[in-house]
């Protein structure tokens, strides 16, 4: 059986100025409907024909970018509200967390807000009041239920505010990013009941960035884009597909603007920031950055092999030089730099055009985004042309493993702990 | 509409801890909280009363006897109707954080207001009851048509109050418009003058406002020690605040699907 299903949905949303209304309140009132009296505005549409089925008992969550429908779908399948075309049709008591503690009067106490929050949620006066000690518990509120709400910190008024909506116990939840909120602790309380929910076969709609929460936690996985369903299914390979494809994106808006590289007067090293300098007797024409199979990229997975491939031109045959590299995390620390001298090549002759690689066997850095230097000096350090932090590269990694560098490595156990995964 | 209707009847708890919620949180931080409800009315009519008595004595308002009971009468249910209405007003568009993320029917909002103010009406009657002791008016059996009186307002505040509150999300003009309807209905009612002392043709006009009647009755049932024998007009205006309703509730259940994104 099906908890939720949506069968071909749009939803399109009108963008007009706020003096732009009805043609007429005779009409408006008569129409009801206002679509169709706003044909020919300028709209957004928001979900283009999206269908799907959620089983009951399964937990699904809903991956995409911003913008991409992912928060509109829930509100419609919330009721909150109508598809301009296509149908939504939910089986069972539901429950929505879009938002926290909306409808909390700052003014009065957190209890009789539980109360009036419990009940726009749909339960009776009697269900709060059994619940209600639970509420509280849950958000760990118990010394300040009876202060105004207006005295509670942010983190508090959302804990309460989940506490509730959790407690609705419905057997339907929408989850719309919400998990962010709270501390460690409360996280962790969050996901636990989110457990509880699955195991006592509710369903679970979840709308989330947090990708490996979908990964471990849901069924199956929707990946919206631009309003459409691009992929639906096993969570694993949902994710992967989302995450591949936001790569490919970055990839492309990272792909730098040699051109504009200004020319900079200072060459103080230590403190400048990007930019561009030097002599310029020799150049470097172009830079790029190769996978293993040769083609160019800005995303590489850790691990990875990569190529930096300089195009350089020499304007007039010379004999003192030296190619340089450096790595530089997104806080500016460098995480490694070399060069042709510091490694003890001997300058011999350098004239025309010609292509110097940089291989590394294994990008060995933890995911983030970097910034490379590239110059040609002479041994003295008088540049010829050097390209300060003019290229940014990012670093995926599935693992959230912390620092700048990730040394190849494995782990080993002896007998006695038993342990898999690794 | 039924369905809306049925609907709202499971949500009178909700409605009942809201109004509840107004009461409390309206006085929260005053020094003299609750007092307020009873003083608000009070004031009007100091104010009232020294302007027809003293400012302008000559006018014919002169010639009635106890003539700030005469006014309170009015001015009581006047300031429940206006006030609520001015509020409904800017309700929804007030509360549109919860209209976007929450599920809950609307109208609980503009129907809590108008609520809020019958509260705060209830507890004007004791001062006015007062007055009329104060003035040694006669106490009659009158009195029972009060609760039909008063009923019959609600369902007029009501009406106007969804009419209002559903048509502001989408004209927002509506609410400057209103404050200057209400000032202009104010004096279009026999509020600070009796009807009878009313030039022949505005009475014909005057008799077109609904709560002109219900003013009336009022002073007929509380201020007036004759019998009361005016049973056509309760009548006649039971079906006006039914239909005035009726349409108000149309209007809104018809524009709900709007206030979420217009909100």
């Amino acid at each position: 059986m099906n908890a939720i299903e949506v069968r071909n949905v749009h939803k399109v949303y009108r963008r007009y100025g706020r003096r732009k209304s009805f043609g007429t309140l005779k009409s408006a009132l008569l129409s009801g409907g206002l679509a169709r009296e706003l044909k020919g505005d300028a709209t957004f549409e928001a979900l283009r024909g999206v269908s799907f089925d959620v089983a009951a008992g399964k937990t699904c969550g809903i991956v995409g970018r911003n913008g991409s429908g992912k928060s509109t779908m829930l509100k419609l399948i919330a009721g909150i509200g109508k598809p301009t075309a296509g149908d939504v049709r939910v089986v069972g008591r539901l429950s929505a967390l879009i938002e926290l503690g909306a409808g909390f009067h700052p003014e009065i106490s957190g209890r009789d807000n539980v109360f009036i929050n419990g009940m726009m949620l749909g339960l009776s006066k009697r269900e709060i009041a059994q619940r209600f000690d639970q509420i509280v518990a849950f958000a760990g509120l118990q010394d300040f239920i009876d202060a105004p709400v207006k005295t509670y910190s942010s983190g508090m008024y959302m804990r309460l505010g989940f506490s509730v909506a959790i407690n609705v116990d419905p057997e339907i939840l929408l989850v719309d990013e919400v998990l962010a909120v709270g501390d460690e602790s409360f996280t962790h309380k969050c996901l636990d009941k989110f457990a509880e929910f699955k195991r006592r076969g509710k369903t679970v709609l979840l709308v989330t960035h947090m990708l490996d929460l979908v990964t471990r936690f849901c069924d199956e996985a929707l990946w919206l884009d631009d309003g459409r369903i691009r992929q639906h299914g096993d969570p694993k390979r949902v994710v992967d597909a989302y995450l591949l494809d936001v790569a490919a994106q970055e990839d492309r808006s990272l792909t730098p603007t040699r051109a504009t590289a200004t020319e900079s007067a200072t060459v103080d090293m230590s403190t400048a920031a990007e930019g561009r300098w030097g002599s310029r007797e020799a150049e470097i024409i172009d830079v790029s950055f190769l996978r293993r199979d040769g083609t160019a990229a800005h995303v590489f997975e850790s691990g990875e092999p990569v190529d930096i491939r300089m195009h350089v031109r020499a304007h007039q045959p010379l004999s003192d030089f030296v190619f340089g590299v450096g790595i530089f995390s997104a806080e500016g620390v460098c995480c490694y730099g070399t060069n042709t001298a510091i490694e003890g090549a001997e300058p011999g002759e350098f004239a025309g055009d010609a292509e110097v690689g940089f291989h590394f066997e294994s990008l060995g850095l933890v995911s983030g985004s970097y910034r490379i230097d590239v110059a040609i000096h002479r041994r003295n350090g008088a540049p010829y042309d050097y390209h300060r932090q003019l290229y940014t590269i990012r670093v995926t990694s599935t693992l959230k493993d912390t620092g700048i560098f990730r040394p190849p490595h494995h782990w080993t156990f002896s007998s006695g702990i038993r342990i898999s995964g690794l | 509409m039924l369905h809306s209707l049925r609907q709202l009847l499971r949500h009178r708890a909700l409605i009942q801890s809201l109004v509840a919620r107004e009461l409390k949180a309206r006085y929260r931080g005053s020094v003299l909280g609750i007092v307020w409800s009873f003083l608000n009315p009070l004031l009007l009519l100091l104010i009232y009363t020294f302007v027809f008595s003293v400012v302008l004595p000559a006018s014919r308002s002169g010639q009635i006897e106890h003539f700030p009971l005469f006014m309170f009468c009015g001015i009581l249910p006047w300031a429940w109707f206006s006030s609520s209405l001015l509020e409904s007003a800017s309700v929804l568009i007030a509360s549109g954080g919860l209209l976007r993320k929450v599920l809950f029917p609307a109208e609980v909002l503009p129907i809590v207001t108008v609520l809020a103010g019958l509260v705060h009406f209830c507890l004007g009657l004791p001062i006015l009851l007062a007055f009329i002791l104060y003035y040694r008016v006669a106490i009659t059996t009158d009195i029972f048509w009060l609760p039909l009186i008063v009923a019959e307002q609600l369902l007029l505040t009501l009406g106007l109050a969804l009419l209002v509150s559903s048509l502001t999300v989408h004209f927002r003009d509506l609410r400057d418009l209103l404050g200057n309807v209400l000032t202009l209905a104010f004096f279009a009612t026999p509020i600070v003058y009796p009807l009878s002392q009313a030039p022949e043709w505005s009475r014909r006009l005057l008799v077109l406002n609904p709560f002109t009647h219900l003013a009336v009755s009022y002073q007929e049932v509380l201020f007036d020690e004759r019998p009361f024998t005016d049973w056509m007009r309760v009548a006649v205006m039971a079906g006006v605040s039914l239909a005035v309703f009726a349409i108000g509730y149309f209007v809104f259940d018809r524009l709900r699907d709007t206030f979420a994104e217009e909100v």
